[in-house]
């Protein structure tokens, strides 16, 4: 997105003298990568929080859909269905997870986006900065959520099989590298759409209510 | 902290290096808008709440000049704050208008609003509202941020602020290492980082006690005088009254009475009992 070379050198000394209020300048995605990673590094902790619970339910979906993989084709019709049905309950404990998470940080945010609106921020560059930490820490977490899930559920099958070496026989590097590429963009796409929605709601709101919201 | 001799003279030179806002913003203003900076006309706003609407302003009309140091008082629940807030643009009356420099704030967008917001008008609230992660020297920075400054300028700015305001030693505390009459500097030092016209104070004195609510309100009329910015505080800190030109009293959402300095002297002993209401 370009920048609106909006003339501002000086502007705030005549700016604000004649009528002459002028739109807003927009701020370039690069400042509000800028904002975004400093949250996200100032809050280490709470932004691992967040992460964790998107972590946790890509983690459950990897494994399920690894262990899917390593079940093969060759599985009785009964163990197939009742592992879709395990796939389907993952994707959705991982939805309500992750929008819980995301949420939790954008609403105990309310006053600060209250405050930056305040001081002139726009709603764009508000919401843009929650969506660019959300998807960051979406694409993160899933990452991790998958390596440990999958991880996992492959060593604990190699665990309770260490005699049969066939056991992974039929999950291959490629299998493995499908439910990543399948995992990361649900993650990404749902700490984005849980993010999205509040964060829009709360820019849009008038920063008197946003001030007045106590969380 | 005090407002001491000290601070007097650090502020005569960041005045110095920070032109008051006065001079600056009379040039070039429409013929027969100098006087007012802000003119409210018959505001009223009403709060749905379940089934019943309660009015919080019932056509409140004020104008305000350029380079006062204005007092809203009333009781909390008389709709000074909602007041405050429509003047300040952070939030929309019902009917009414309001105007600052003689611009219709209904006639402007959301980005226009923003300038405004981020240019026209200097934000002071009771809690402070500084960004929790960020240190007094970025929060002071970040309106400059929104304008568009480069970080260089900003800093320079920020600086140079937070030195007015005694606090040059405070930079790169965070808002929880600091107390709470500290933490209003830095928000006063924030709401003057881009020149603005007008500063709006929303009960600044609120969550401070007698001691460093008084240094508040002799840092805010210091600066009204040097700066020749227009402070509109909404309180019901009688303390205030005292380095007020007016006082506007707000009673059942519309104004009371507006008086003038002078004559508030005369009667100021009877003023003590109004504040227990609240």
């Amino acid at each position: 997105m370009s920048v609106k070379a909006a003339p501002l050198p000086g502007a705030d000394r005549e700016g604000h003298a004649a009528s002459g209020v002028r739109p807003q300048v927009q701020l370039p995605w690069s400042k509000a990568f800028e904002f975004a990673t400093r949250s996200v590094r100032i809050r280490f902790w709470r932004s691992m929080i967040t992460a964790g619970g998107i972590f946790l339910g890509i983690a459950f979906l990897a494994s399920v859909l690894t262990s899917q993989a390593v079940a093969g084709p060759n599985i009785e019709a009964k163990e197939a269905s009742r592992l879709t049905w395990l796939v389907i309950l993952s994707l959705l404990v991982c939805a309500v997870g992750i929008t819980n998470s995301m949420l939790m940080s954008v609403t105990e945010r309310f006053r600060e986006i209250g405050t930056m609106k305040c001081l002139g921020a726009l709603d764009a560059f508000v919401v843009r900065i929650f969506m660019i930490e959300a998807v960051c820490l979406g694409v993160i977490a899933s990452s991790l959520g998958w390596l440990v899930g999958t991880g996992l559920m492959l060593l604990l099958r190699l665990i309770a099989h260490p005699e049969n070496e066939a056991i992974l026989g039929s999950f291959t590097m490629g299998a493995g590298l499908k439910i990543l590429a399948f995992c990361v963009p649900v993650g990404a796409f749902l700490t984005a759409f849980a993010t999205f929605i509040p964060a829009l709601r709360a820019a849009q709101i008038p920063p008197a209510a946003a001030l007045r919201v106590d969380v | 902290m005090a407002v001491s001799e000290e601070d007097v003279k650090t502020a005569g030179n960041g005045a110095a290096a920070a032109p008051a806002a006065v001079g600056e913003a009379t040039n070039g203003k429409k013929p027969g808008g100098h006087e007012y900076v802000v003119r409210a006309k018959d505001l009223v706003k009403e709060f749905q709440m379940g089934q019943e609407t309660t009015r919080a302003l019932n056509g409140v009309s004020l104008d305000i000049k350029r380079g006062e140091y204005i007092s809203i008082m009333g009781p909390s629940g008389s709709g000074k704050s909602t007041f405050f807030n429509m003047i300040g643009g952070l939030d929309k009356p019902n009917s009414g208008s309001v105007f600052i420099n003689d611009v219709d704030m209904a006639q402007l967008d959301a980005q226009e609003l923003a300038f405004l917001r981020c240019h026209t008008i200097g934000y002071i609230f009771q809690t402070f509202n500084l960004i929790p992660v960020m240190t007094a020297l970025e929060n002071v920075q970040l309106p400059t941020i929104f304008a568009g400054k480069s970080s260089e300028d900003g800093t320079a700015r920020a600086i140079e602020l937070l030195e007015i305001v005694g606090l040059e030693h405070r930079l790169h505390h965070k808002p929880s290492q600091l107390s709470g009459g500290q933490q209003q500097r830095v928000a006063i030092a924030r709401s003057l980082a881009n020149n603005p016209s007008i500063v709006l104070a929303d009960e600044p004195t609120g969550n401070l006690d007698e001691k460093t609510g008084k240094d508040i309100i002799a840092l805010l009329r210091r600066l009204n005088k040097e700066q020749g910015v227009t402070v509109i505080s909404a309180t019901h800190d009688h303390k205030m009254v005292d380095v007020s030109d007016r006082v506007v009293w707000i009673r059942d959402g519309r104004v009371d009475k507006i008086e003038l300095r002078e004559d508030i002297d005369l009667h100021i002993g009877s003023m003590g009992n109004e504040d227990d209401e609240a």
